[in-house]
C-alpha cells in the first residue's frame, strides 16, 4: 500500500508538471505529448517509455487496490457489532475517507483514460479517436464543458484528500516517523503535496473555464 | 445532578444485547464515573433488578481494568481512564450512552465487561524478555542511554486497557503492539529477542482478528496514557527489519 502509493505520488507530481505546459500554448503542449512517446529513443522503441510507465502504474494499481480491499475486509471483520454512538476525536477527515475517496478516484481515472488516453472522447463535439482533435484541442474542448470541469475539480479535491493522508501514512507504514518531529514533518509534507499536486492539476481546467487558456 | 443513562445490557456472550435507558438522580459532580454506576447499581438492587456488570479494580487509573465507551469516546471526554473520569465533566440533564469496547477480538462477557485475553496472548507471543532467576543484577549493570530510557519509560506506561482498539475505526491493536515493541526494543534487555518478538506479536494480533492499521490516529487520542503514534512507526520499522533478517 505504502510503496505503490509513493509511486503514485511521484507519478502525479510529474504528470501535474507536464500538464502545466498547457500554459505555453497549443504547439508546446502537443510537442510535449509527442515527446513522451519519443522519450528514451533510440535505446527505447517508440512509445517504449510510455508503456513501461503504463505497466508499472497498472502493477502499482493492482497492489494498491488489493491492499485496500484486504484492509477494508479485515476492518469489517474486526468489529461486526457496531457502536450505537461513536465520536471521532482528533483524526483528520481525509484519513477516514480514504476508502470512499479511493473508489471515487478509481472511477475518475477510468473516465480520465477514456477521455484523454485510450478512447479520446471529445465531450463537446462527440467525436472519438483521432477525430477528437490534437491533445491541446481535446483538452480545451473538454474543459469548455462546465460539468466536465466540475467533475475534474471534484476529483482533484478527492486526490488532495487522498494525498494529504496518504503521504504521511506511507512514511508511517514504512517506519520513518519514529519521533514527534518526523511525524510532524510527514504531515506537513502531506499538506504540501496535496496542495501542490491537486492545486497544480486544477489550474488547467480552471484556466480554460476562465478563458486564460483557449 | 440528574442523568439519563443509555446502557448496553447483555446477559451472556451468546445472548442478544440491547440498549436500556435508566434515570438516575442525586449524582454529585465529585463522584467518579464508576461511583455513579455504583449508585445506579444500588438503585437496581433495591428494586430487585440485575445490577449492571462493569470492570474495575484499582480505581486510581493505573491498572487498566476499567474501560467503557462513554458518549462514543473510549474512557469518555477526558484524557484519562474511566475510573478517573469525574461527573464534573458532565452536566445536569445530560444523556450518557455507555457501551462496552466493540471488537470481535474482545467478546462481551456480560453487559459492559469484555474479555481482553487477546492482549495477554499478544504478550505471550513475544512481549517479554527471558531473564534468569536468582539475585537481581545491579540496577546500573547495563547502561541505558538517557534518551532511550525516557522513551522506553514513556511507552511502558501502557496499562493494556484496550481503549486504542475500542477507538480504532479499523479495530486494530497497533498502538498497544507498538507500545510493547518500543518499550522492550529501546532497552538492552530487549535486544536478544527483538526480531522474533515483533513477528510473534504481529502474527498473534492478526490471528486474533484485530484489524489492520491505516494510521488514522484515533487510538493515540483515546489513550489515557497518551502513548504517541510514533510507536506504530517503530513497530513497522522493527517488522521491516525482522523481515529483512528473514525471521
Amino acid at each position: 500500500m505504502a510503496v505503490s502509493g509513493l509511486l503514485f505520488i511521484a507519478f502525479t507530481l510529474v504528470h501535474m508538471y507536464g500538464n502545466l505546459k498547457a500554459f505555453s500554448g497549443q504547439e508546446k503542449f502537443n510537442d510535449y505529448a509527442h515527446h513522451l512517446r519519443e522519450f528514451g529513443e533510440p535505446i527505447l522503441p517508440y512509445e517504449g517509455f510510455l508503456w513501461i510507465t503504463r505497466v508499472g502504474l497498472l502493477v502499482a494499481l493492482v497492489a494498491h487496490v488489493t491492499s485496500a480491499v484486504i484492509l477494508a475486509r479485515r476492518a469489517s471483520r474486526a468489529r461486526t457489532t457496531k457502536y450505537q454512538y461513536k465520536k471521532n476525536k482528533h483524526s483528520a477527515l481525509s484519513s477516514r475517507t480514504m476508502r470512499w475517496g479511493g473508489a471515487a478516484l478509481l472511477l475518475f481515472i477510468i473516465w480520465h483514460l477514456v477521455n484523454f488516453s485510450f478512447g479520446k472522447v471529445n465531450p463537446q463535439t462527440g467525436e472519438t479517436g483521432a477525430a477528437a482533435g490534437d491533445p491541446y484541442t481535446l483538452m480545451v474542448d473538454t474543459f469548455d464543458v462546465w460539468w466536465m470541469t466540475v467533475i475534474y475539480l471534484v476529483a482533484m479535491l478527492a486526490l488532495g484528500f487522498h494525498l494529504h493522508h496518504g503521504t504521511w501514512s506511507a512514511t508511517q507504514t514504512l517506519g520513518y516517523t519514529n519521533t514527534a518531529t518526523s511525524r510532524q514533518r510527514a504531515k506537513q509534507a502531506g499538506w504540501l503535496l496535496a496542495i501542490v499536486i491537486a492545486g497544480g492539476f486544477s489550474l488547467v481546467p480552471l484556466s480554460v473555464m476562465f478563458g486564460i487558456i483557449e | 445532578m440528574k442523568l439519563t443513562l443509555k446502557i448496553w445490557r447483555q446477559a451472556t456472550t451468546d445472548a442478544t444485547g440491547a440498549m436500556h435507558t435508566y434515570q438516575l438522580d442525586g449524582v454529585s459532580e465529585d463522584m467518579s464515573f464508576l461511583e455513579m454506576l455504583d449508585v445506579l447499581n444500588e438503585q437496581l438492587n433495591a428494586s430487585d433488578e440485575e445490577p449492571i456488570a462493569f470492570d474495575s479494580d484499582c480505581r486510581e487509573g493505573i491498572c487498566g481494568m476499567c474501560g467503557l465507551m462513554i458518549n462514543g469516546q473510549a474512557h469518555g471526554p477526558e484524557v484519562t481512564t474511566t475510573c478517573q473520569l469525574h461527573m464534573r465533566s458532565f452536566k445536569d440533564g445530560d444523556e450518557i450512552t455507555i457501551e462496552p469496547w466493540r471488537a470481535d477480538a474482545f467478546p462481551v462477557l456480560k453487559d459492559l465487561c469484555v474479555d481482553r485475553s487477546a492482549l495477554d496472548r499478544m504478550i505471550q507471543s513475544g512481549g517479554y524478555i527471558s531473564a534468569n532467576t536468582g539475585s537481581a543484577p545491579d540496577a546500573h549493570a547495563a547502561p541505558v542511554e538517557k534518551k532511550k530510557a525516557d522513551r522506553a519509560f514513556d511507552v511502558a506506561t501502557c496499562i493494556g486497557c484496550g481503549a486504542c482498539v475500542a477507538a480504532c475505526p479499523n479495530g486494530s491493536a497497533s498502538l498497544f503492539l507498538g507500545a510493547k515493541i518500543t518499550h522492550l526494543g529501546e532497552l538492552p534487555q530487549g535486544q536478544p529477542e527483538r526480531w522474533d518478538r515483533v513477528i510473534g506479536m504481529v502474527s498473534q494480533h492478526d490471528h486474533d482478528g484485530f484489524g489492520g492499521c491505516t494510521n488514522i490516529g484515533e487510538c493515540a487520542s483515546a489513550c489515557p496514557k497518551e502513548i504517541p503514534l510514533d510507536v506504530i512507526s517503530q513497530l513497522n520499522k522493527d517488522l521491516r527489519t525482522a523481515m529483512v533478517k528473514g525471521r
